[in-house]
């Protein structure tokens, strides 16, 4: 097998560069790479475009860069909760792109099947569609989409092996999948790094052939954005 | 009387039948969940990633892995399944879930929805709104039937940046049921109590009233 293992996450981001496009897996703040997260904003690498479906909360997951100006572009579907997003977005510090959820995924998608463009119903006769090239398909209307071109791509996975291998748990797998391969280098954060061989090829999410470093994580926090429960009884 | 935000949801939930598989949007659809017949089987998919959502954890019980759209902690009922994004919007995209149920902020005659953004105020987002309704068949809109200052939420066009063209083909609101057919809103049933001249008067779209009209049906 061919072993991608890193030491940490400081080894993991070797390379990384101010300007670059970075992927960053997560909904809301589940399966966000926080030790990923956690290093960027240490080698404070600067305007960064940052492709991610979400952009945190003021003070956890991609929150930490905004708070440190580090994002000169988020390219998302949804960035309700952040008070100082908001701030740098009206004050044209920040430049942001909204797309479509599914568009999103499919982008990153396309980028790691090697797919330049598709054709989605996602958006058309809307400002989204504006400038994009469109086309009719069985009496419907589409929009032109294309896939992302991105440096690097930060994943969190549940589990994984020495050879990259990757699985995924509960909703926490969202978009990290999609993003793995879609970027120059994909690195990937773990709670459990496992010996190759520990984990049966049946249940394995994501293959070691998109996945370049891949590392055990420290200190999870795993916030919960909304938490909502029910009495017993 | 105008129906309150859980009696709409009431109301829409007569739409789920069995075997269905469902999407629902943030706010009222949300509440529909709680309305669903339970002798009938349907599954509720959440398009961050889960077919088989439940409701919400016993208190300690939550886990941060498991979320809802709305980023809300929940549960997985016996039967269910997780998967990526891009699978998840393959779910919506390919018109594989039956129904789709979202609030809207305007709805013109010809099945415009608009619902993501308020020109000049801080925009967050059309999440998955705008793959739902492109892609939907079966498309029901929960919202009330005036906005706050008391204006017409069902318009001849309408004014708001659209989230999606001539996608939703019936309204549940306060007021009354009704279907979007031939570029008119066709009134099907009132909220109890509620005069079609009520209706008519909340209805700044063109309003076509076939007969009499029932009361809604709880």
């Amino acid at each position: 097998m061919i072993t991608k293992t890193v030491s940490n996450a400081q080894e993991a981001c070797h390379g990384i560069q101010d300007g670059m496009t970075l992927m960053l897996g997560g909904f809301g703040l589940c399966g966000i790479p926080e030790n990923c997260i956690t290093e960027l904003v240490r080698r404070n690498i600067k305007d960064v475009t940052c492709i991610s479906n979400n952009a945190g909360v003021d003070d956890f997951g991609l929150g930490l860069l905004l708070q440190k100006k580090q994002i000169r572009k988020m390219v998302s579907s949804y960035v309700g909760e952040n008070a100082e997003f908001e701030r740098q977005m009206l004050s044209g510090e920040l430049e942001v792109e909204l797309i479509p959820q599914g568009t999103l995924a499919q982008r990153c998608q396309a980028a790691q099947s090697g797919i330049p463009a598709f054709y989605t119903p996602a958006g058309y006769g809307t400002e989204v569609a504006e400038g994009k090239e469109s086309r009719e398909f069985n009496g419907k209307m589409h929009v032109m989409e294309h896939a992302f071109k991105a440096d690097f791509a930060f994943i969190k996975a549940w589990k994984g092996d020495t050879a990259g291998n990757l699985i995924f748990k509960g909703t926490a797998r969202n978009f990290n999948p999609n993003m793995c391969g879609a970027a120059k280098i994909t690195v990937v954060e773990v709670e459990e790094l496992v010996p190759t061989g520990d984990l049966d090829p049946n249940e394995i999410h994501i293959p070691g052939i998109f996945v370049q470093r891949i590392f055990q994580g420290i200190h999870y926090e795993k916030r919960i954005e909304q938490l909502t429960t029910r009495k017993k009884g | 009387m105008a129906l309150d935000k859980n009696q709409i949801a009431q109301r829409i939930a007569k739409e789920v039948k069995n075997g269905y598989y469902v999407n629902l949007g943030i706010g009222i659809p949300t509440l529909v969940a709680n309305f669903v017949r339970n002798d009938i089987e349907v599954e509720f998919q959440s398009e961050n990633g889960i077919l088989g959502m439940g409701p919400f954890p016993y208190e300690g019980e939550e886990d941060p892995d498991l979320i809802n759209a709305g980023k809300q902690t929940i549960t997985a009922l016996p039967g269910a399944s997780f998967f990526d994004s891009a699978m998840s919007f393959s779910m919506i995209r390919g018109q594989h879930v039956d129904l789709t149920i979202l609030g809207a902020m305007e709805v013109a005659q010809n099945g415009d929805i608009a619902n993501w953004k308020i020109p000049g105020k801080m925009v967050k987002g059309m999440g998955g709104a705008m793959d739902l309704v492109a892609s939907a068949e079966n498309i029901i809109v929960a919202m009330m039937h005036t906005n706050k200052a008391g204006e017409s939420k069902l318009l001849h066009q309408c004014t708001l940046p659209l989230t999606g063209v001539q996608c939703v083909k019936k309204i549940v609101t306060d007021l009354a049921v009704l279907e979007i057919k031939d570029y008119q809103f066709y009134l099907l049933e009132r909220a109890p109590g509620v005069t079609v001249e009520e209706i008519k008067a909340a209805t700044e779209g063109d309003l076509v009233v076939e007969g009499s009209i029932p009361e809604m049906q709880f």
